[in-house]
């Protein structure tokens, strides 16, 4: 059922630095997992490996079909999305206080990174029937927050902040894109601003504003979130400009660092591979980011444009926000690296986003 | 193709596409200049940090919250403990550095190494080898520290027990939290090693109590020593908690309880507060925290006097003629008897071809209703008991507040019995004889109740007829004074008595004291408050089949009851006394019962000139 492509030129060339953060999430996994015992190591790394071939099977799956079909697939799409996160909540596996897993089989679903495609998708939809170039009023905005607001709050109570929050900063640089009234946009803004207050002050119990105060300021609590971030960041700074040498971290060897083949696995990669290995990860995650801006740019209609935001927003924000995180630049919540950290509904969601990307490139009719 | 598909404006899109570019590029520049700032500028520093490993956590433990009687005077407080603790990673070869410390301190190296082995985390985490050592350890420790790398002293917060042995199955005690615990949601945030509250209040308000950690990451250097701290947050204190008890009540009922086995209750009438709750023996608190060694366990768990049990609540004993107080308000309200029933007692009533005796040989005579309660007269009972049928007599019991829990905080409660043809038909699978009613009217047969429960309806006896719910939370503070929770007090019921027939029981438990002829006309009576009251002589021999075996076990002397509310004409405590194997009701217990009520209403003070 392979649909006709419209365009000759496939832009092939994107799946390069996508190979090579692959290859070089594996490896620094390797690294990562060296403090545990040998066959579990070894273990990570097959598993990893195999959810990249996954993922490029899966890029391969995107390819079958025309994007634009998706338009009229997003409600159902975004139903099941829903429905995966009721069920995670219900049947999910219970790990560390939140329940974030559904067992299908042998692996673990995480429904809140599908959940990501699916609002980028119906967004797309909505957003290309209704934009206009005076940008959205606040009845037209209406639709769009409850579709986020409620993958949003079944994420919250998880509890998955993380998550949650990369969700609504998709969905927000997605709407901004798309323009919004001058007017509106101040006012949404504010509303947002009294409701945290009102929340503050009245809604929220003394240990969840403590929590909260955690959330934003981790020095607050020096042996939990504080303390990785110190730790973090010397092992970033330690690296120096050509790091110490693959496997030769100490801060990964003695096991200082938190979370390190997860959420904190660029503090071992910046500590064995120093500047040099981290500029070239974040210069492959732009060179993707710009890449898919430029899909969008050469793309004819409004549902793939913004599409196209939609996906390279998802990238952007997951990237931005693991970086600043574990240099200390933001507060520390668990938001994975794309393809580096471990954990296979975070690559498959991400080669879904090529796959997509890629999908987009090749059904232009006709170069201008 | 759909209209949708169809841009509105390419140009307009790609001139924001442009703008969208950008900002992602200058997001990325700002992650790249913080990058270089901490690998360049700073890598340095960093590196020097990594290269020592020298970044540390410590714990700090917080105090747990003070357990305070209902005034405010302090039960259980907190004292520093010196506790030894070990880093690998500066003790280097550990073993030997161990051993060493063993044969410095004399401290057992097999209980160091025990010790390491069980709480070894990872090598920069202190592992902790020895709680409570004594200064002389910790002079040797800082004489020898040079020999002694990584070891490390810590002054943590520690439960002390102020007084003796006092109120222990109310407050509890503290263990070590135990594996699954730490698994489960309430003691989230603990680590193995923690002391966590076991049983009693200790353990029903740990979360009030635990207080949070705090911590410190501190920069050491190369022998472990703390150069510097860079980070602190001090660890929050838990909370006070204030209890319903009376101190000198508590403390008058466990002088009085010394060296006997059973346990004493007493109630505030008209809130359910508990004013004092003694089990008899206790069981050494302190050394639940000091550590306990194997032996010692068993033997306590062994113990036929059962120091571990919370006797007041946990504990289901016959309750003999306190039942009379039952079986009185049945009679009255079931219009089988009145104030000036009268029955003659030659000293026993003869049913069927049995003669059920009187615990009075030679006879009571005539006794009418508040007679015979004031003087236990069974023959009386066993009428009353046979006009009114079992049935009726256990709906009346349920009314009271017994064969199911009083509802108290603590836990496990024990429910108690009242028996009935349909209980019987049920677990024993034979009908009821209506001999067996005789016996259920003087709370001979297989009734069952709980100190506690006798307690609950004493106080109702006293309070006009209402069941409350017993509470020994007063309020737990803040260590700021703010209030954050308060005892529950509430109602369970009402006794269905009228205000004339609960006074014609009250006039015959008044007579049980002050009347020449009450059971407890000696041992009850007090020269400072008028006191009303009701014997009990539970027979332990004739304990039926299948209930509180074990109970009987050790010693064949009956058990002695009383309970008793004071004064007469405006309560202000009830009181509930078992003494097992006291013999008489009136002899072993109401001396109790008496102490604990002079002592709450602060009569055997030095004011009233005795």
């Amino acid at each position: 059922m392979l649909e006709s492509w419209e365009k000759k030129q496939v832009e092939w060339g994107l799946l390069l630095p996508v190979l090579g953060l692959g290859i070089i999430g594996v490896i620094v996994l390797y690294s990562a997992s060296a403090s545990d015992p040998p066959h579990l190591q070894k273990l990570l790394c097959l598993k990893q490996t195999a959810w990249f071939i996954i993922g490029m099977l899966t890029v391969g799956g995107s390819l079958l079909f025309s994007y634009k079909r998706l338009d009229g697939w997003a409600m159902a799409i975004y139903i099941i999305s829903l429905v995966l996160l009721v069920c995670v909540l219900v049947f999910g596996k219970e790990a560390g206080g939140s329940r974030r897993w559904l067992p299908i089989g042998p692996v673990a679903l995480q429904p809140s990174e599908l959940a990501k495609i699916a609002v980028v998708i119906i967004l797309a939809r909505y957003y290309g029937r209704q934009v206009s170039t005076d940008g959205l009023g606040l009845k037209k905005l209406l639709v769009p927050i409850l579709l986020v607001g409620i993958p949003f709050a079944l994420i919250v109570v998880q509890p998955d902040l993380g998550t949650a929050m990369l969700l609504a900063l998709i969905a927000t640089f997605v709407t901004i894109f798309i323009k919004v009234e001058k007017k509106t946009f101040y006012l949404l803004g504010g509303a947002a601003g009294v409701l945290a207050v009102v929340a503050w002050m009245f809604l929220l119990k003394g240990y969840q504003k403590q929590r909260v105060l955690t959330f934003l300021n981790p020095d607050r609590d020096p042996l939990g979130a504080g303390y990785h971030i110190i730790q973090s960041k010397i092992a970033i700074g330690s690296g120096m400009i050509f790091g110490k040498g693959f496997m030769k971290g100490t801060q990964n060897a003695l096991a200082f660092l938190p979370e390190q083949h997860t959420d904190f696995i660029l503090s071992v990669m910046a500590e064995e591979w120093g500047l040099v290995g981290v500029s070239l990860v974040l210069f492959f995650y732009l060179l993707i980011i710009i890449w898919g801006i430029s899909i969008g740019y050469q793309c004819k209609d409004n549902f793939g444009i913004i599409l196209a935001v939609g996906i390279t927003a998802m990238i952007f924000w997951q990237v931005a926000v693991n970086v600043g995180m574990v240099m200390g630049l933001l507060p520390v919540v668990g938001v994975p690296l794309p393809l580096i950290s471990y954990g296979g509904s975070s690559v498959v969601t991400f080669m879904i986003g090529i796959g997509l990307l890629l999908n987009i490139s090749m059904r232009q009719s006709g170069v201008e | 193709m759909e209209d949708y598909f169809r841009t509105i404006d390419i140009d307009w899109f790609k001139q924001r596409l442009v703008v969208l570019s950008f900002c992602v590029a200058a997001v990325f520049v700002v992650l790249f200049a913080r990058l270089f700032f901490l690998q360049v500028v700073e890598g340095d520093e960093y590196r020097r940090l990594s290269e020592n490993n020298c970044i540390r956590l410590q714990k700090i433990e917080p105090p747990r919250g003070l357990i305070l009687d209902r005034d405010g005077t302090c039960i259980v407080d907190n004292r520093p403990s010196f506790d030894l603790s070990i880093m690998s990673k500066e003790a280097g070869d550990v073993r030997r550095v161990i051993e060493t410390l063993a044969a410095l301190t004399g401290l057992p190296s097999d209980r160091l190494f025990s010790n390491f082995t069980k709480y070894k985390t990872t090598p920069y985490r202190p592992v902790l080898l020895a709680q409570d050592v004594g200064r002389d350890v910790l002079a040797v420790v800082e004489a020898h520290s040079l020999d002694l790398p990584g070891v490390v002293m810590e002054v943590n917060p520690r439960r002390d027990y102020l007084y003796n042995n006092f109120a222990v199955h109310l407050i509890g005690y503290l263990g070590e939290v135990s594996k699954s615990e730490l698994d489960s949601g309430p003691y989230k945030g603990y680590e193995s090693g923690s002391y966590v509250g076991k049983c009693g209040v200790e353990r029903l308000y740990d979360p009030f109590l635990r207080g949070r950690y705090g911590g410190r990451q501190v920069e050491v250097n190369a022998s472990g020593n703390v150069v510097r701290t860079l980070k602190t947050v001090e660890a929050e204190s838990g909370h006070d908690l204030y209890l319903t008890i009376d101190f000198k009540t508590q403390e008058k009922a466990e002088a009085l309880m010394a060296d006997r086995s059973g346990a004493a209750v007493a109630l505030d009438p008209h809130t359910g507060e508990v004013l004092a709750m003694v089990s008899s023996p206790p069981f050494p608190q302190s050394r639940f925290v000091e550590g306990m060694s194997k032996d010692e366990w068993l033997t306590l768990i062994s113990d036929p006097r059962k120091p571990m049990e919370n006797k007041a609540i946990q504990a289901e004993y016959p309750p003999a003629s306190v039942y009379k107080i039952v079986t009185t308000i049945a009679g009255l309200e079931s219009g089988a008897i009145n104030a000036n029933t009268s029955f003659f007692c030659p000293g026993f009533y003869k049913f069927g071809d049995r003669a059920f005796r009187c615990w009075e040989e030679k006879g009571h005579g005539h006794v009418t209703t508040a007679d015979a309660l004031a003087r236990s007269c069974d023959v009386f009972f066993y009428q009353v008991g046979l006009k009114v049928g079992v049935e009726r007599l256990a709906w009346y019991a349920k009314a009271c507040g017994l064969g199911r829990p009083t509802g108290i905080e603590l836990f496990p409660e024990d429910r108690g019995l009242v028996p009935s043809g349909q209980w019987k038909r049920r677990r024993l699978g034979a009908p009821w004889y209506s001999g067996e009613t005789l016996s259920v009217a003087i709370g001979q047969s297989y009734n069952l109740v709980t100190p506690i429960q006798l307690a609950v309806l004493t106080a109702a006896v006293a309070n006009g007829g209402v069941l409350k719910r017993p509470v020994v939370l007063r309020r737990i503070e803040t260590i700021d004074g703010e209030s954050l929770k308060r005892g529950d007090p509430r109602d369970m019921g009402t006794i269905p008595i009228s205000e004339r027939n609960l006074a014609i029981v009250r006039e015959g438990m008044w007579k049980v004291v002050n009347s020449g002829y009450g059971t407890a006309s000696y041992s009850g009576r007090s020269r400072k408050v008028e006191i009303s009251g009701k014997t009990g002589t539970a027979q332990v021999v004739a304990v039926p089949q299948g209930t509180a075996r074990a109970r009987v076990a050790d010693a064949l002397k009956d058990h002695a009851w009383f309970v008793a509310y004071a004064p007469s004409n405006d309560p202000k405590i009830a009181v509930a006394v078992i003494v097992e194997h006291g013999e008489h009701g009136s002899s072993a217990a109401a001396p109790v019962a008496r102490g604990m009520i002079e002592a709450y209403l602060r009569l055997d003070d030095e004011k009233t000139g005795m």
